[in-house]
């Protein structure tokens, strides 16, 4: 199957070349909101043409604040956002033409059909009537035998691929998932995942939230956390994964132990496993791993060893890690 | 301009008048009919002619505008609030669209269906009563103007209602005072003095008067005095609309 088409560049838009300028440029954002609380602390962010961005974060952390302020829906305290080159409050027009959202909250009109609300969103944002298109995203989309379905009668799944094929149907450039898979069921998230591939192969742009660490270990090109209205680091996934990424080495045992050898405490040694392994921490960015010397050390304590295994932490171990040092 | 969406919002909210059309325009036309058989044929059969015309025919306007703004400021508010209550005004609000027009298809669409109801009812007087027509242009006039204003107003209502109760309190406690008291069932200077001055602050009484006199050549205040009213009117009611979207002012956090 294929995606929808990208929507063009306006043509009188500057030309990027090929070492493009960032698509989404935020500076130093921030939101006050009525109640005096602080949702944004000054959050930069380049987010550049193409690429997936995966924003991780807690409940409250900032998120919905953030990429509402870029799409127009909330006003920024202080700060710049550009889109395109475009600042998103005196250029609105120029930005939202290319910018897609689909919401967190799974908000439709309840007494229309699926392909009205989806045409009604090409409408808004100034696209001629495209039923071919529409339907191509529908079927996609696997909506297309609910398209005269009254929302009202969809399931929460349903709703949640309404919102998308309306963000699609105007082609944006850039496309803000907000937690699109927040309370979807597991098939609908592989398909979602799916999607998103596809749509980055037609050059969109995507910045997802999520609070799933997996789903952004498994789709995103970058990865930033944020965190009490503060982005706490942007890294490509790749190299947040090494560079905070710790490995584990767990030796199993012929016989247990009950205590850590004195020998080896020179090493960040457990116990595991009632005594029947030994685990070590290690860290993969180091320039020595202690491996051997420990396997040596071993050895010498005449330990019988009965298998050995190795662990990479997860993305989840390194943001609890991030978020937890932040309290 | 963006010329796409505001089809696109006019298109929704006129489809949303058709699933309702039925009901928006029963109650009115059967409540019409109630007032033309209660005070025109029963108590207007007693009723001696006003500045000559006929009673039933001398409420018809009044009537109609009762209807007309019922209608506009139900639908100007309905609206634009329903999008704030169910959350899909996010929708709107990140569409690359100006307020004005968000404003032409919300409350083009709020006027249209008023227009709608508006001619039925006078279709439905024309059944009880005599009704000529001496100035139709202005008639029309009085009739647009009037719809555009009161569905902005609407507009307004809807985007400050913050529940259904604010919603429903200005179309259910302020709209049928000012019509009673405006001058469409009797003429003003039927009142004690007092009460005709009064009566010349409430904006409802200008509305009425012209519109009475499109269709008689009767009227409480000058018909050109009227005119500029609903005008004055109607620019008060765009000058806020324009400071509530610089503002964000109930739409935006
Ligand atoms: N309209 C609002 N008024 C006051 N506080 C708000 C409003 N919207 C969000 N917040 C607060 O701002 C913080 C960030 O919210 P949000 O951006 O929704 O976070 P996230 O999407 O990361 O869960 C939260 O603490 C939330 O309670
Ligand atoms: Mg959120």
């Amino acid at each position: 199957m294929r995606g929808p088409a990208p929507a063009g560049i306006p043509s009188d838009l500057p030309s990027h070349g090929y070492c493009m300028a960032p698509i989404v440029r935020i500076e130093n954002l921030t939101k006050h909101y009525a109640t005096g609380f602080q949702a944004l602390k000054g959050v930069s962010l380049d987010i550049e043409e193409g690429e997936i961005l995966a924003l991780l974060g807690p409940n409250g952390a900032g998120k919905t604040t953030m990429i509402s302020i870029v799409c127009g829906i909330v006003t920024p305290s202080g700060g710049r956002v550009t889109v395109a080159g475009h600042d998103v409050v005196k250029d609105f027009r120029r930005t939202r033409e290319i910018i897609g959202l689909v919401p967190q909250e799974l908000t439709l009109d309840a007494f229309e059909t699926v392909s009205n609300t989806v045409a009604f969103s090409r409408g808004l944002h100034g696209k001629k009537p495209d039923p071919a298109l529409i339907e191509q995203i529908l079927r996609e989309l696997s909506l297309w035998d609910k398209k005269d379905t009254m929302l009202r009668h969809l399931s929460g799944g349903m709703r949640r691929r309404v919102l998308i094929a309306k963000a699609l149907s105007y082609e944006p450039k850039v496309l803000f998932l907000d937690e699109p898979t927040a309370g979807v069921d597991v098939t609908l998230r592989k398909e979602m995942w799916q999607l998103v591939e596809r749509l980055r192969a037609t050059g969109v742009t995507i910045i997802l939230t999520t609070h799933y660490i997996e789903e952004a270990e498994e789709i995103a090109d970058r990865i930033g956390v944020i965190n009490k209205g503060e982005i706490l680091l942007v890294e490509d996934k790749a190299a947040l994964m090494k560079k905070l990424g710790r490995k584990q080495l767990t030796v199993e045992l012929a016989e247990p132990l009950s205590a850590v050898p004195e020998a080896l405490s020179g090493f960040r040694l457990q116990l595991g496993n009632g005594g029947q392994s030994l685990v070590y921490d290690y860290d993969t960015a180091g320039e020595r791993t202690g491996i051997t010397g420990l396997l040596a050390a071993m050895a010498e304590q005449g330990l019988r060893l009965k298998d050995v295994s190795t662990e990479q932490s997860s993305l989840e171990d390194i943001f609890v890690e991030l978020v937890g040092a932040e309290k | 301009m963006n010329i796409e969406a505001i089809k696109s919002i006019y298109a929704f909210e006129m489809a949303r008048t058709r699933r309702t059309l039925m009901q928006s325009v029963v109650s009115p036309v059967v409540s019409t009919s109630l007032y033309f058989i209660v005070f025109g044929a029963a108590i207007g059969s007693r009723v001696q002619e006003i500045q000559g015309v006929p009673y039933g025919a001398f409420i018809a306007p009044g009537l109609i505008m009762l209807t007309l703004l019922n209608q506009c400021i139900g639908n100007g508010s309905f609206g634009i609030y329903f999008p704030k209550f169910t959350g899909t005004i996010y929708e709107i609000l990140s569409a690359p669209i100006s307020t004005a027009e968000i404003v032409i298809g919300y409350v083009g669409a709020a006027a249209t269906k008023g227009l709608i109801i508006g001619t039925i009812i006078l279709a439905t007087a024309s059944l009880f009563v005599d009704i000529t027509i001496a100035h139709p242009l202005l008639m029309i006039l009085f009739f647009v103007l009037t719809a555009v204003s009161f569905s902005l107003f609407g507009f307004m209502i809807g985007i400050w209602a913050k529940d259904f109760e604010q919603l429903n309190i200005i179309p259910m406690l302020v709209v049928p005072p000012l019509v009673f008291l405006g001058g469409s069932f009797y003429s003003i200077d039927m009142l004690p003095p007092f009460w005709q001055t009064v009566s010349h602050f409430n904006p409802v009484l200008y509305l009425v008067s012209g519109f009475r006199w499109s269709f008689f050549e009767i009227a409480d205040v000058n018909p050109w005095i009227s005119l500029a009213i609903v005008v004055a009117f109607l620019g008060a009611c765009l000058a806020v609309t324009a400071w509530i979207f610089r503002t964000g002012y109930k739409l935006k956090n």
